[in-house]
């Protein structure tokens, strides 16, 4: 199914609502004197686009009927695709954004006179993503990637007056204009070969007539260039850790869980079946002569080694949960090169394990740093006995399962991911994988280990949480445990999500 | 009854860590008294369970089976067998008198308690479980309460023994959570078996393994073997995986010793008879000699070795000296595994029962000195049976039984061992036997510098033992005296599980050698 212009825009009510809470906070800026309530409004704006894409995903997208009885199909002449696969990665970047705009509500570092802008612009990029998610066409592709790069650069210069945060905006704009030039130049290549712009035409060209091997293969070079950049693996990580720490703390968390997941959505989007073609069975073949697997198990193995070993030795904690997304890049490729289904949903359903404990850990390293203005590890110490033992609990169950210990969610996220990897007998991988999430216990205990072996001195300050802060916080550990204990519903979920729409 | 019995005892303590979370941190005692609350009906369901317990069958007793999780073919399975059954009872002993041990904690009671039922949870999930994924949860689950435990309670060092007991497990578990998948798909592959992590049902898997070689000249199922090893060898602790442990003793709290050294040990032998034996069988006959025979000879020399050197190195640590003896111990028990004889096997799992409860003691007795001398420098007492007569008797009792003296309940069980090795592994059951000579003169050399002679007149006002401590180390005496007089208490529940796991690795190994004849 194919829709023109005009008849799409009915099936895009989740983005229309972010397009006008955007608007409208851009005009209520102008007059309203209470900044705090532009984040109010960018909350239920958040939240609707949430209530809108659950509706299309719970409900079979019954709420907009009109689709074939299949739910899916092509948007503005093909340009994206509305299929569950879009509305998984919409229900979770919508969760991003309420997550991220209850942080900013509750953050000591968003306050001031440009609130309203950051507000807009955090929804606008957050808008970016849904279109990052359904692309269909390069050229979307391309748009709403660098519509999500320029909002994020302005994001993380947010906090005009401290050095940091602008070194960080500069260096990001930097890294990411080359990444998106190369990226371009890769898909120009691509157009050259087949073309196409058309994710579906690419892939018949690919079949039909094997275009030359080496040309092809350094156009997807070169375009892994932008996708690596958005999930940041290496070797397209170096601006993650500056970035992450210099930028506000709920950007970072925006960054490190929403733009992450777009990146991963487009990645999967472009390769699974963009380049592949999936031949039953839940097995998936990539078009001949391009050998994209071997070399993405490289970089996922790469990435997950170097972002551990990295952050062994990290002393603030934002940089430290830098290198850890680096490195959780990499487990999630883990799912990305075995061509499979069981990959595939695996790797969905990291995401949203991945979406739970990382934002909760940069929730806690928030209350931290309203409280104290420190996010060093000693800004950690003895957080457990000063009054905070709830944020401190709650970063312990975090921090482990972001280790993938059991009952936790992560582990559960771990699991299927190496069940993926075993059952494509990577075996190799599989044990890299492992011995990463060994070294990563390491740095993760760290933290546990300030929080509650080391005694607080006099100066460290008492630390207490606040209702607000304090209500997410709890949502996203119950969250975590329950999850580990019992997940069928949200693996059901990612497992329903899998299915990609490339015409009937 | 029958079917929730085990459900009650893994999850009891469970309830207890919710119920301990919900009460005010200043009510101490409130705290204490629930923590035992929630265990000591554990232990009495054991005593139901060990009544009712039938001695007639190799099957899996007080079995329920429901499924978990669909989708990936997870099953809460849970029973019991001669296997682990005497497993089971020593946890649901030990806890409550740990608890007990755990009195006299005073930092942040509320969250010692809670974690501490929360290990109880997870050591008899780890006995009861019968499907390997939820074997894995409950084996994991322990990390967490024992790296805070060691951890917040601990002595000096604490921070660096927690996190290397940390790491050393995890390493391990990571290996067994690749067998673990590689065996669920091996199993999904095979017409009539299907996707299952079901114990029971595995064992038929690992004659469809290929079976050339894949590295170093070792095939799957070998290598997956040895993965499996090197877990539970850390827990055990086998050399070279035992480093861990003397530190982890040396700054645990009293009570974690105890339970570190009773229960988690035994949770590596208990692996390996419940995982490696009736899954792998042909390779267990394969490498028994070396990894568990040689292992376990090397283990018991060099336990008794080190322990032997801490009465002469600085710092003279008597509860080091006992965490080494520990470890010379647990070799006797790898080495009657390994035997594959009748008296051999029994004796390895009595030896099990027998060391948590002997080692208990041991460790209870490092612990009542010094909460009173706030010391445990073995040179740093003398004539102490004089000022504590008492405490001298039971620490007689237990160092005679951990020395093996006839009529105590370790003699039956390393002559059994020893008796059994002696057929197969002669080298290393002569190296074992010859140990007593070491493990006596370590232990009465304690006693001598200890015990006997002049009192020291800063310790002439310590008090005597009180009735807590009594209540602690008294019935763990009566079992151990028990335990040698009448060892058929625990070896009737036991033998004929066992006998049956004996039989399907010596089949294995035959039909290996057949084949490769």
């Amino acid at each position: 199914m194919n829709l023109g212009s005009v008849e799409s825009l009915a099936y895009l009510y989740p983005e229309g609502v972010l397009v006008v809470t955007i608007l409208g906070i851009f005009l209520a800026d102008l007059f309203v004197q209470d900044k705090e309530r532009l984040g109010n409004i960018a909350l239920i704006g958040a939240t609707l686009a949430l209530v809108f894409t659950s509706g299309l995903s719970f409900f079979g997208l019954r709420l907009i009927d009109g689709l074939q009885a299949s739910g899916q199909g092509w948007l503005f002449h093909r340009m994206i695709a509305l299929d569950s696969f879009s509305v998984f990665f919409k229900v979770i970047l919508s969760l991003s954004l309420v997550g991220t705009v209850w942080m900013s509500l509750g953050s000591r570092e968003i306050d001031g006179p440009n609130q309203g802008e950051y507000y807009g612009i955090l929804l606008a990029s957050g808008l970016g993503m849904f279109f990052m998610a359904s692309a269909t066409n390069l050229l979307v592709a391309y748009l709403s990637l660098e519509f999500v790069s320029l909002t994020s650069y302005v994001l993380t210069g947010y906090l005009t007056r401290n050095r940091r945060s602008g070194e960080a905006a500069l260096k990001y704009l930097i890294y990411g204009g080359v990444a998106s030039g190369t990226m371009i130049y890769g898909m120009s290549w691509i157009f050259g070969l087949t073309g196409s712009l058309d994710y579906a035409e690419i892939n018949a060209a690919l079949l039909q007539n094997a275009p030359d091997q080496l040309t092809l293969f350094i156009a997807l070079v070169l375009m892994l260039a932008g996708f690596g950049y958005k999930i940041a693996a290496v070797p397209f990580h170096m601006w993650a850790p500056d970035v992450y720490h210099g930028a506000p703390i709920p950007v970072t968390a925006f960054l490190s869980v929403g733009s992450k997941a777009a990146g991963f959505a487009l990645l999967m989007r472009f390769f699974y079946p963009g380049l592949s073609q999936s031949v039953g069975d839940g097995l998936w073949q990539f078009a001949p002569g391009v050998e994209w697997p071997q070399l993405m198990l490289i970089l996922a193995m790469v990435s997950m080694t170097l972002g551990n070993l990295a952050a062994l030795n990290q002393q603030n904690v934002k940089r430290l949960l830098a290198y850890s997304s680096i490195a959780h890049a990499g487990y999630m490729l883990m799912g990305f090169v075995v061509l499979s289904d069981e990959g595939l949903r695996a790797m969905l359903f990291y995401i949203v394990v991945y979406y739970l404990m990382n934002l909760g850990a940069f929730i806690v390293v928030m209350v931290v740093a309203n409280n104290t203005g420190r996010e060093d590890l000693a800004g950690f110490r003895g957080l457990a006995w000063r009054g905070g033992a709830v944020p401190a609990v709650a970063m312990a169950i975090f921090l482990f399962s972001l280790t993938g210990l059991p009952p936790l969610a992560g582990f559960i996220g771990k699991f299927y991911l190496f069940a993926a990897v075993v059952k494509g007998q990577f075996y190799w991988l599989a044990v890299v994988g492992i011995l990463n999430s060994v070294i990563s216990l390491y740095y993760y205990a760290k933290i546990v280990k300030t929080m509650f072996l080391d005694e607080p001195t006099e100066a460290d300050g008492a630390v207490t949480l606040d209702p607000h802060n304090g209500s997410l916080l709890a949502v996203l550990s119950v969250a975590t445990v329950i999850l580990g204990v019992y997940w069928a519903p949200v693996f059901d979920f990612a497992d329903r999500s899998t299915r990609f729409f490339m015409g009937s | 009854m029958e079917s929730y019995v085990l459900t009650l005892m893994i999850f009891l303590p469970l309830a207890g860590t919710a119920v301990v979370f919900c009460l005010p941190s200043q009510a101490r005692e409130l705290i204490r008294w629930t923590a035992l609350a929630f265990t000591v009906p554990a232990f009495l369901l054991g005593i139901w369970l060990y009544q009712h317990f039938d001695t007639t069958t190799t099957d899996l007793q007080f079995v329920v089976n429901v499924a978990w999780i669909e989708s990936f073919h997870i099953r809460y399975f849970i029973g019991v067998d001669g296997v682990s059954i005497s497993m089971v009872l020593l946890t649901a002993f030990l806890c409550p008198i740990c608890i007990l041990a755990s009195w006299n904690i005073e930092r942040a009671e509320k969250g010692y308690f809670a974690l501490f039922l929360l290990l109880d949870t997870a050591m008899t999930g780890v006995f009861c479980a019968m499907d390997f994924f939820l074997f894995f949860i409950f084996w994991e689950l322990m990390l967490l309460p024992m790296y805070f435990l060691i951890g917040i309670w601990g002595g000096p060092r604490r921070e660096y023994a927690a996190i290397k007991f940390f790491l050393y497990t995890m390493l391990g578990s990571a290996l067994m959570l690749v067998c673990m998948l590689v065996f669920y798909f091996q199993a999904g592959a095979i017409d009539g078996i299907g996707y299952t992590f079901d114990l029971t049902k595995l064992p038929e898997v690992a004659r469809h393994f290929q079976t050339e070689p894949l590295l170093f000249g070792f095939s799957m199922p070998q290598i997956m073997w040895l993965a499996l090893f090197v877990n539970f060898a850390v827990k055990i602790p086998a050399f070279p995986f035992h480093t861990w442990l003397p530190d982890a003793h040396v700054e645990a709290p009293t009570a974690v010793s105890v339970i570190l050294a009773g229960v988690l040990l035994k949770m590596g032998t208990y692996g390996i008879l419940r995982v490696n034996y009736p899954l792998l069988p042909e390779e267990t006959f394969l490498f028994a000699p070396y990894c568990l025979a040689a292992l376990g000879a090397l283990n018991i020399v060099y336990g008794a070795l080190c322990a032997l050197a801490q009465c002469f190195i600085e710092p003279k640590d008597m509860k080091k000296l006992v965490a080494y003896s520990s470890i010379s111990h647990m070799g006797y028990v790898m080495l009657g595994m390994a035997s594959f004889t009748p008296e051999g096997i029994n004796g390895a799992v009595l030896q099990m029962f027998n060391h948590g409860t002997i080692t208990a003691m041991l460790f209870l007795i490092v612990g009542v000195i010094y909460d009173r001398a706030h010391h445990r420098r073995i040179d740093g007492f003398g004539g102490l049976a004089s000022v504590m007569p008492v405490y001298t008797g039971v620490m007689g009792l237990a160092f005679f039984a951990a020395m093996g003296l006839p009529g105590l309940s370790a003699f039956i069980s390393e002559v059994l061992c020893l008796l059994g090795a002696w057929h197969t592994h002669k080298i290393p059951t002569i190296l074992g036997a010859l140990t007593v000579v070491l493990t006596a003169s370590y232990l009465l050399w304690t006693i001598q510098q200890m015990f006997l002679g002049k009192p020291r007149e800063e310790h002439l006002n310590l008090p005597e033992i009180n009735g807590r401590e009594l209540c602690m180390l008294v019935p763990l005496g009566i079992v151990v005296v028990v335990m040698g007089v009448y060892p058929h208490a625990v070896l009737d529940l036991l033998d004929v599980s066992l006998q049956g796991l004996n039989q399907v690795v010596l089949q294995a190994g035959d039909s290996a050698a057949l084949a490769s004849r």
